[in-house]
């Protein structure tokens, strides 16, 4: 690869890796809450347990997000 | 600076319980709606009612901690979330993980209660030689530590990026050049970030009280 392209990356490693750490959890969120608004609009009364398990999901997701900004900070 | 805080909602707490009535005033009202809503839609939404009372103390004192913790982040003065440095998610957190293996272990005995959180009826047996080691890890490691580091981060993220738009507000400003014109839109930001950030403490703390009551749940429900 071209060494200038290589040089011009070198001092941001960290952020692109955050980037694209954020792609995976950005699209499952969206999948989560849309099927949470999906499945609220069949059933209103069943709103609050609904959104109870989405925070859960939600959780379990954005942790990995989470994860990428602590090795960043871990391994730089 | 967490003693500051520690202090303040203990007093805070203390003289409205001392001043309860049965008609509540404006203070004990914000109070009894909070508790509330721990109980109603965290505690008995995930564990019911008979076993809910026996995790009620727990799981409220968790909730108000964080929350008055990490609401300490946005009070100009104090600026720094209780909660983003690493000892109170991680007290917390393995405060959470010995009341859930302590309850399972009260519920199950120690060779049952390992036996129930990492063999999974309804498997076929030679998934267990995979299934096994994971789910021993997720309970012995990966929930508390999941735990102290979601709160952790979240809360150290929202504090950079106050810094990050305060700082560059202020740079802009002080540029001397015709960036000054940038500065009203990123001060915006800043305060929108603000609002952002008062969202986010409520948030961490029910997702992080909520996740407690789910453990103890997992850990105390019955064979199924």
């Amino acid at each position: 690869m071209d060494p200038m392209i290589l040089s011009a990356v070198s001092g941001n490693v960290a952020s692109i890796g955050y980037g694209l750490a954020a792609i995976g959890p950005g699209i499952g969120i969206g999948i989560i809450v849309g099927k949470t608004a999906e499945a609220t609009a069949r059933q209103p009364e069943l709103r609050g347990q609904l959104q109870t398990t989405m925070f859960i999901g939600i959780a379990f997701t954005e942790i990995l997000t989470l994860l990428a900004i602590v090795t960043g900070l871990l391994f730089n | 600076m967490r003693l500051i805080v520690i202090a303040v909602v203990l007093i805070v707490t203390c003289v409205i319980a001392s001043r309860a009535k049965l008609v509540p005033g404006r203070a004990q009202s914000i109070v009894e709606l909070l508790i509330e809503f721990v109980h109603g839609t965290i505690i008995q939404n995930t564990l019911g009612i008979r076993e809910g009372r026996r995790f009620a103390p727990f799981l409220i004192t968790i909730f108000f901690l964080i929350l008055s913790m990490n609401l300490a982040g946005v009070v100009p003065g104090l600026n720094l979330a209780g909660t983003s440095v690493i000892g109170l998610p991680l007290l917390l957190a393995l405060w959470t993980f010995v009341t859930y293996v302590v309850a399972g272990v009260k519920k199950h005995g120690f060779a049952g209660y390992l036996k129930h959180e990492t063999m999974p009826p309804g498997v076929p047996k030679p998934i267990y030689l995979l299934l096994i080691p994971i789910e021993f890890l997720q309970v012995v490691l990966i929930r508390w530590a999941s735990l102290t580091i979601r709160l952790l981060a979240n809360m150290v993220a929202g504090h950079i990026m106050m810094v990050v738009f305060i700082g560059l507000t202020q740079g802009l400003l002080l540029s001397g050049t015709w960036l000054i014109l940038g500065s009203p839109f990123t001060g915006a930001l800043a305060i929108g970030i603000f609002g952002f950030e008062i969202f986010v403490a409520a948030l961490q703390a029910f997702i992080f009280t909520m996740l407690a009551a789910v453990y103890i749940q997992m850990a105390t429900s019955d064979e199924h």
